[in-house]
Formats: C-alpha cells, sequence, structure tokens
C-alpha cells in the first residue's frame, strides 16, 4: 500500500524531519498527512535549545515547514491508540490513520527524590522549560543542576549566563561520563571550574530542600554537604516516551521504547516510531543525527523504498562552556585487547586519547578535550587503518594534508550528509577545484561544516592547486597583497607591480590596489596615479548605468533626513532632470546624469551640507535603521542615533566589496539588520551584534556574535572586525563568504577581535583611528580642485557638448533611458540605443 | 565590407591632456572616439561598446593580457585589444581602431570608417 492517512505523533525535530522526508518523496500528495504536537509551538531546534538565553528568538529556532496536505494540530496532545479500529484519540476527536508514526520523543528523568516537585524546580526540554527558568532566575543568585552530562553542563552555562551562582552535581565520578574517559573528564573540569560553575562529583542528589518563600531553596547531598540553590535544573537522562505504545499493547525494548526493527516498524506493521521513543532492535539513541536517520528510512518505506537503518554513528563534538569536547567509536576502549594512546598537555589544556586495535593498526574510537582539531579526521578514519601516526595526529598540527590524504576511499569525511572519500576524489577527478565546487557537487561540508577543513586537505592530496593568485599580473592573494604594501609602505601602483608582479595590472588588480591603498590612508582617490586604477565608478564618483550616465546618491545617515534637505534633493533632480529612486539604504538615488553634470549636481547638494554616500565604492554604503526609542512604542533604544553615530564613523571606509549595515530599535527587528554585514539589534539592556549577513543571490543571515554590549563595546568590535576584513579578505568576497572561508570561522574571528589570539586588536583599532580622523569628504574635495574637475568632460576636445547619445523619454512622469532593456550577452547583437549614430 | 580610411588628421587635444593609462573621449568629425596613452604609445578605437551599444569605452580600466596592451568596457568588463579592436573574451566582437599620433605635442586622429 502506497498513499493513504499517515499520523504522526510529535511534531519534535524528528517528527518534523520525517515530514519533511515524506514530502520530498512523495510529491503527488499520495499520503495525506496529520500531525498531533503536545507543544503549543511547532517544530523547534532543541539542539541548539541554549541559544535561546544567547539572544536568539524562539522564530529563529522554528524548524517548521507548511506544506500542502500536511494538517498540524498543536496543543493537542494524544490520548490513546485504538489498534484495532486503526483511531488515534485526542481530546478534541478521533483521526483515523492507516499508518501512524510515533515520534513522541523522551522526558526528563527525575530522580525520586524529596522536593523534587517544588517550585523553582526545572527540567530542560522545552523553550517553555527555558522560559520559565528565566523567570524563576530573576532576582535570584544561586542555582544547582542535578547531572554532570551533556545537557547539564549546557543547563549549567545557562544558569551562569542568568547570572547565578552555579554548581552541578554528578552521581557518576566525572562529568560527561558516557561520553569522555576520566583524564578527559578531568581536563573538561578544569575549564567548567574556571568559570566559576562548582563541581561535585560521586555523589547523590537526597532532597531538594525549600527555602523561605516555600520553592527550591538548597539541594541536601548523600556526603550531607548543604548547597544554596534558589534554582534546580534537573539534567540526570532522559526516557523514552512509550507510554502510548505500551498502553497499546506494543512490544517495548528492555530498558524501555518502543521497539521496531531495522526498519523502523513496531510489533504492529501499520506503526512505526522514530527519533528518542523508538528502540531500535532495543537500543535507544539520545542524539538527533540517528533519529534523522530513522526518519528517512520510514519515509522511503512508506513510498515502496527498502531503506534500513544502518546503526547509529554517536559520535559528537561540541562546544560547552566554550571548550571543544569530542567522543567518537569506542571511546571507552571496551573492545577485548585494545591500545590506548594518550595525549595531556597541562599546559595548552588539551587532553586526547585514541583507542586502537590490538595490533595498534586499527583506530577504533577516542575522546578530545580543548582542542578538537584532529576530530572530522579521526573521526572518518574509525575502522580503518591509522592515516599517520599517533602521536602526529594529535599534535596541535597533526590533522594536515598527509593524513587526510591517508584515509581509505570508504571513509565517511561528511557524516551529515553520508560523502566518503570517494565521493570526494570523484568529484575533484570530475573537475571539482575548490571548496565551493566540492560543496555544491558533493553536499559535503553543507551542513555543520565540521569537515571543510578535510576537504582542502582532501584537494591538497589530489595535487589541486589551489590558486590564491589575484589575475596574471599579481601570483599573490589580496590580503598577501595588502601585506606586502603595508610591510614595504609602498604608496604606488607602478612600483608594486614593478617589484611584485608583471606586466601592465588590469581591470582585476587595478581597483584591488586602489582600494588597499585607499584603506591605508592613501590621500584622494584620484590624486596622481591614482585615478587611473579606479574603476569608472570611483573615477567619477557616481555610479554607471546602461546607458552610459551616472547615478547620484548623496548620503543620508540612518535614513534621517531633514525637508529642507528632501526639497533640495527634489530641486536638484527637477533642475537636472533626474529620474529619482528611494533605494534600499533609506537615500535616493539620483539617475541620469552626463558626467559633466556631476560636478554642478554636487556643487548644489555639498552647498545644502550634503556628502558622498559612496554608492559607487567598495566601501560602507548605509547604516539603515528603524525609528527606535524615539518614536516607537515598542523601542527600548536609540537605534537612529546609533545608526548616524556609525554611519559617520564608518563612511568613506574602502573595503574588499561594499559593507552595509543596519540597527534596530527593538527585537522586531524592521531595519532588518540580519541581513547586513554588520547588524545591531537593541535589548533592553544593550545591543546585541550580529556579523556576516547579506541579501543578493545568496541571502544569509547574520550570526550572533555578542550580546548586551555598551554602546563603547560595540562599536570597538565592529571597528576591529572592519579592519580585520579589510585587512584579510579577498577582492570581492562579502564579510559572509570571509567568515565562511576562514578556518574556524566565527569562533576564529571571535578569538582574534575579542580575545587577542593574534595580538592584533591594538594595531586594528589605531588603523580604525587613523580612519576616523583623516575621513574628508571625496566629493568636495573634487569640487575644490580645478586639476580633478578637468575630468569631468564629456570630450575631451568639446568640453560644451553634451554626450549625444545619452538621451531620455518619459515614463511615468519621469526620464528613463531610450531604447532596449536587455543587451545579448554574447554581444552578437548590439542592442540600438534608438538613436541615430552621431555621424556626418 | 572593407575598410577605408579616411584622409583628414584631426587635431584633438595637446598631449597633456591624456593621463597615462587612463582613456578620454572625443568628437572627431562627429564621431565618438576613446583615446589612450599608455607606456607603449598612443591608440584609438570607438568609444561604442559593441555589447551594450552605449559609449562608454573611453572609461575603462586599461592594462595588458599576456603582454597585449587593453581596455576593459566598464559596463560588463568584456577586453579589447587596443591595437586591433579585436574583443579577446568574445569571438567575433570588434570595435574598430582608428589612427592616432602626436605631432608637436598634439594628439592628431585619422578615422577609419567600415562601408
Amino acid at each position: 500500500m502506497i498513499g493513504g492517512s499517515v499520523v504522526v505523533i510529535g511534531n519534535g525535530m524528528v517528527g518534523q524531519r520525517f515530514v519533511d522526508a515524506l514530502r520530498s518523496r512523495d510529491p503527488d500528495g499520495r499520503w495525506r498527512v496529520t500531525v498531533l504536537a503536545e507543544e503549543n509551538r511547532p517544530a523547534y531546534d532543541r539542539v541548539r535549545l541554549s541559544a535561546y538565553f544567547d539572544g536568539v528568538s524562539a522564530d529563529e529556532l522554528n524548524l517548521h515547514t507548511p506544506y500542502d496536505g500536511v494538517r498540524l494540530r498543536l496543543g493537542e496532545p494524544v490520548t490513546g491508540v485504538d489498534r484495532v479500529r486503526r483511531l488515534v484519540t485526542t481530546a478534541a476527536g478521533e483521526y483515523p490513520y492507516d499508518v501512524l508514526v510515533l515520534a513522541t520523543g523522551s522526558s526528563a528523568f527525575v530522580p525520586p527524590v524529596d522536593g523534587a516537585t517544588l517550585p523553582g524546580v526545572f527540567v530542560y526540554r522545552t523553550l517553555d522549560d527555558l522560559t520559565a527558568i528565566r523567570e524563576h532566575a530573576r532576582g535570584r543568585r544561586t542555582g544547582a543542576v542535578i547531572g554532570g552530562g551533556l545537557l547539564g553542563l549546557e543547563a549549567a552555562n545557562a544558569l551562569r549566563l542568568l547570572g547565578l551562582t552555579t554548581s552541578v552535581v554528578e552521581f557518576a565520578p566525572r562529568l560527561m561520563p558516557v561520553q569522555v574517559d576520566t583524564a578527559g573528564a578531568a581536563m573538561l573540569r578544569r575549564y567548567v571550574e574556571e568559570l566559576g560553575v562548582t563541581c561535585h562529583l560521586g555523589v547523590a542528589t537526597t532532597a531538594v530542600r525549600p527555602g523561605p518563600d516555600g520553592t527550591a531553596g538548597a539541594l541536601e547531598l548523600a556526603d550531607g554537604t548543604l548547597l544554596d540553590a534558589d534554582l534546580v535544573v534537573v539534567a540526570a537522562g532522559i526516557r523514552p516516551r512509550d507510554e502510548l505504545a505500551r498502553a497499546a499493547g506494543l512490544g517495548v525494548g528492555p530498558r524501555g521504547g518502543v521497539l521496531v526493527d531495522d526498519t523502523g516498524r513496531s510489533s504492529d506493521d501499520r506503526i512505526y516510531a522514530v527519533g528518542e521513543c523508538a528502540a531500535v532492535d532495543g537500543t535507544c539513541y539520545g542524539l538527533v543525527a540517528p533519529g534523522y536517520a530513522m526518519a528517512e528510512v520510514v519515509a522511503d518505506r512508506l513510498v515502496g523504498g527498502a531503506a534500513t537503518f544502518p546503526g547509529a554513528d554517536t559520535a559528537t563534538k561540541l562546544k560547552l562552556l566554550g571548550v571543544d569536547v569530542a567522543s567518537f567509536g569506542d571511546a571507552h576502549g571496551t573492545t577485548p585487547g585494545c591500545l590506548d594512546v594518550t595525549w595531556t598537555d597541562p599546559a595548552t589544556r588539551v587532553y586526547a586519547k585514541l583507542v586502537l586495535s590490538d595490533d595498534a593498526t586499527t583506530l577504533l574510537g577516542g575522546v578530545l578535550v580543548g582542542d578538537a582539531a584532529a576530530y572530522p579526521t579521526l573521526r572518518a578514519s574509525v575502522g580503518g587503518p591509522l592515516p599517520a601516526a599517533p602521536l602526529a595526529l594529535l599534535a596541535p598540527a597533526g590533522s594536515g594534508a598527509a593524513a587526510a590524504g591517508a584515509l581509505p576511499a570508504s571513509a565517511q569525511v561528511c557524516s551529515c550528509n553520508g560523502v566518503t572519500r570517494q565521493d570526494v576524489d570523484t568529484a575533484i577527478a570530475g573537475g571539482c577545484a575548490d571548496v565551493p565546487a566540492l560543496k555544491a557537487c558533493t553536499r559535503a561540508g553543507t551542513s555543520c561544516g565540521s569537515c571543510v577543513p578535510m576537504l582542502k586537505q582532501l584537494l591538497d592530496a589530489a595535487g589541486v592547486v589551489q590558486s590564491r593568485a589575484l589575475c596574471e599580473h599579481f601570483d599573490v592573494s589580496r590580503q598577501e597583497l595588502f601585506d606586502i604594501v603595508r610591510v614595504h609602505g609602498i604608496r604606488t601602483f607602478s612600483r608594486l607591480i614593478a617589484e611584485h608582479g608583471r606586466g601592465r595590472g588590469c581591470d582585476i588588480c587595478k581597483p584591488v590596489v586602489a582600494s588597499i591603498l585607499a584603506s591605508l590612508g592613501g590621500g584622494h582617490i584620484l590624486d596622481g596615479e591614482l585615478a587611473s586604477l579606479q574603476d569608472t565608478n570611483d573615477h567619477f564618483l557616481a555610479n554607471l548605468q546602461r546607458d552610459g550616465s551616472y547615478s547620484v546618491v548623496p548620503r543620508i545617515p540612518g535614513g534621517e533626513i531633514t525637508p529642507e534637505k528632501l526639497i533640495v534633493i527634489g530641486e536638484v533632480a527637477r533642475d537636472f532632470q533626474l529620474y529619482t529612486k528611494i533605494t534600499g539604504g533609506q537615500r535616493i538615488d539620483l539617475f541620469g546624469a552626463r558626467v559633466d553634470q556631476l560636478p554642478q549636481i554636487w556643487r548644489r547638494l555639498v552647498d545644502a551640507g550634503f556628502e558622498s554616500g559612496h554608492a559607487y565604492g567598495k566601501a560602507l554604503r548605509t547604516v539603515k535603521s528603524c525609528v527606535g526609542s524615539t518614536w516607537c512604542r515598542y523601542g527600548v533604544q536609540d537605534s537612529v542615533g546609533l545608526a548616524i553615530a556609525l554611519e559617520l564613523r564608518y563612511r568613506g571606509l574602502r573595503a574588499p566589496h561594499k559593507i552595509k549595515s543596519a540597527v534596530s530599535g527593538c527585537a522586531r527587528e524592521c531595519a532588518e539588520a540580519r541581513s547586513k554585514d554588520f547588524g545591531i539589534i537593541a535589548t533592553e539592556t544593550g545591543w546585541n551584534l550580529y556579523l556576516g549577513g547579506n541579501g543578493g543571490f545568496r541571502p544569509r543571515h547574520a550570526d550572533l556574535f555578542a550580546t548586551d554590549l555598551s554602546t563603547s563595546e560595540l562599536v570597538t568590535l565592529i571597528d576591529r572586525f572592519l579592519m580585520f576584513y579589510v585587512r584579510t579578505a579577498d577582492r570581492l568576497q562579502r564579510t559572509a563568504a570571509w567568515i565562511e572561508a576562514m578556518e574556524g570561522g566565527l569562533d576564529h574571528l571571535r578569538s582574534v577581535i575579542v580575545d587577542d589570539s593574534l595580538g592584533l586588536c591594538a594595531e586594528l583599532d589605531a588603523a580604525m583611528a587613523r580612519h576616523v580622523a583623516s575621513y574628508s569628504d571625496e566629493w568636495r574635495d573634487v569640487l575644490d580642485d580645478p586639476d580633478r574637475l578637468r575630468r569631468f568632460t564629456s570630450f575631451v576636445n568639446a568640453p560644451d557638448v553634451p554626450d549625444p547619445s545619452i538621451t531620455f523619454v518619459t515614463e511615468r512622469g519621469q526620464p528613463v533611458p531610450v531604447g532596449g532593456r536587455s543587451p545579448s550577452p554574447d554581444g552578437r547583437q548590439p542592442v540600438t540605443l534608438g538613436l541615430p549614430e552621431v555621424r556626418r | 565590407m572593407s575598410t577605408t580610411t579616411t584622409l583628414h588628421w584631426h587635431t584633438v587635444c595637446p598631449l597633456t591632456r591624456l593621463d597615462l593609462d587612463r582613456g578620454v573621449a572625443a568628437l572627431v568629425d562627429g564621431m565618438q572616439v576613446a583615446l589612450f596613452r599608455t607606456a607603449d604609445g598612443l591608440y584609438a578605437i570607438d568609444n561604442r561598446d559593441p555589447v551594450t551599444g552605449a559609449y562608454v569605452l573611453s572609461r575603462g580600466i586599461v592594462g595588458s593580457r599576456q603582454g597585449v596592451p587593453t581596455v576593459a568596457s566598464p559596463l560588463h568588463k568584456q577586453v579589447y585589444d587596443l591595437r586591433t579592436g579585436d574583443c579577446l573574451d568574445l569571438p567575433g566582437v570588434a570595435v574598430t581602431r582608428h589612427e592616432i599620433r602626436c605631432r608637436e605635442g598634439l594628439v592628431e586622429v585619422r578615422l577609419r570608417q567600415e562601408e
């Protein structure tokens, strides 16, 4: 039977994945889907639950996609399953099914201790739990977490962020007992305690004692210790939600969970179970990746496929309280006769262990704490020969090309998308010559991204030279060129190309060098030889349009403008017969100006107090804003004031590509700050900073970088972010691509500009201070200089003749260029402008 | 189709009005011509970008490709050989080149026209 009615109980991550998987495999909609959810909100990313405390909103965690033919009933818990009549019952009604999928997940296990039901005792499973924790933490001082596993440490970090003095109590003698061995856990404990979280290990909690207000006040431990705890989180493990299955008489696993086979099918062949509620051949998995795999298997079966659950990769790599922790394969060395190789470095606080087969040839598993850079290579090597000598693998620089190159063809490089070494090598042989091409071709590295360094190494191992040459004139990248110019104090293109390049330059390297010289404080962009390097937009300080005319964009900082200035723009547009359009960056673009008109237009604008908007440059464009607390009844900060201050601070900064920004005065985000290179969103107490967003061909939301900053902290971070970008990005690389390409990504960026890991911050700060101090309006400087002004003629031998090829017709009351709209890309059929050739 | 050269040399401007490695546009006998001065000499081609029909080639960036002196259209960056007018990126596309020389500090142009 393919098609009919499928009822899904549960809309967690795995339940949603099942719906997504079924919809993509069943494009004709043969299966009608009903999803019954207990919670009042649709599926969200529970793995990133803690991000909620970092200022990430519930909306951003949303995973739910609406589909035709899928009915979602929120807040409707199922009360019973009638297998004979094939009906699911809720308080609201009955739902018949042909196939039933249980995706009920798990619940927190709460040990049966006195006081476990007191107000102030929470579990850490849902957004509602987190909201309640945040509410209760207000005004309280101390918190405790029962459970020192993965979730317990996440919860401890959350309590710490809420300002509570936090303790962790773990019954096992070490932290993260499931994933990490004794020595690794000891290293982890050092990191954790350094953050101010106290650990009580190897001791049971015997009771939660109430405080004076009747809510939780203290934890009583088996050793007699009494721990202050105004708020308690229980994270002592999970139990599969199998109560519906039990009541319906389905088989369950020895330790609970709906017993299913490797196709996800329960003891009733019309009922499947997926995710944490399922016990595949008796084993429950508390990770999302195996749950996703089960969801895919069941969806495949429903459309007649033959997929089976391949067994789970329980390898994990995560950042807990800022510490890298990874565990994979037989991490505890339970294989008979196995050998350990361990590495402990107290100075750098790195611990690593490899578990090898008894003949020391095969990697079985391992644990990494403090530095997980080798994780992708190691995880991919599990079950195969060691790709290098053990110590070479574990030493900090040990995950190099040699190691990746020795991986067997069957090694899984990207576990998120099931891509093997063989797949990558085939793609490389097929012509993929860089990481973006490999991503597009194989999907490797497109989910968590942890294998991206290995993709680079495999390219290296295949002998693919990833050329960094800017163009035929320079063999180095933009970043290297920047350093050459800076270190050698080179001020001219001719010296640079004579000493470090060849030929005469081109339309690629010349603007790059012009931008580098401008970033390093090279004076006016039209001075001397610099003028010949500029793209036509920079050369005429205006934007070339398709008919050869230019557009003009005066700066309107923050989008705030007086009526008088608006009137001036209107008058200028009217007098020069310019087409006017409001831009997305909250300013006004004036189109259709000839080069000889530009100085006259700008004379009027400068006299009225306008300055260049740099719309023509690879430079800061605008800092858009919403109206903020000045007017808006929801605003919590003065977003317009900040936007203007930032726009004035960074105006004129030349960069590898354009830079856009926005400031929103509250979490409603009306300024769309997350679509910007740097976006700022106001909080009750300060500003959240988001980095690396853009619109365009490949839209991307900016990532949260820092929270609740004061204005001066914010400005310092943006200063460094921009200067580091200006120095190190490739040509025409927006900030998003720059961060993505950076080894270590956002974390690396944070280490450079927050923790000063490269010792660069003072230099970046000084460079920005120089920029701010040396800013001068480019257009005013042109108008004041006859030598610069002489360029602005249409014809060198007829300065008074306007360019006759620029003519307009009127459309909707405004001038627009004459002629065709879509030039032929191959150039074989030039589009005529519909005006006579100027010939006698 | 044959190419003929008109007989007249037109004086355009003093050589000093041509910046090194940057073009200017001139009106010669009613035609728009793009003039360039590089370290190798003077070049003149039609100012009209044959791909878009806009009169912009004088505003392109001057450079070299494999030793050949070039200008790149400022609109869509196709590169032209300044010596021949041939487009190096699009086979079969070319702009007309014109004769150019410097006499006693003055730049002179003689048009070539396709007939």
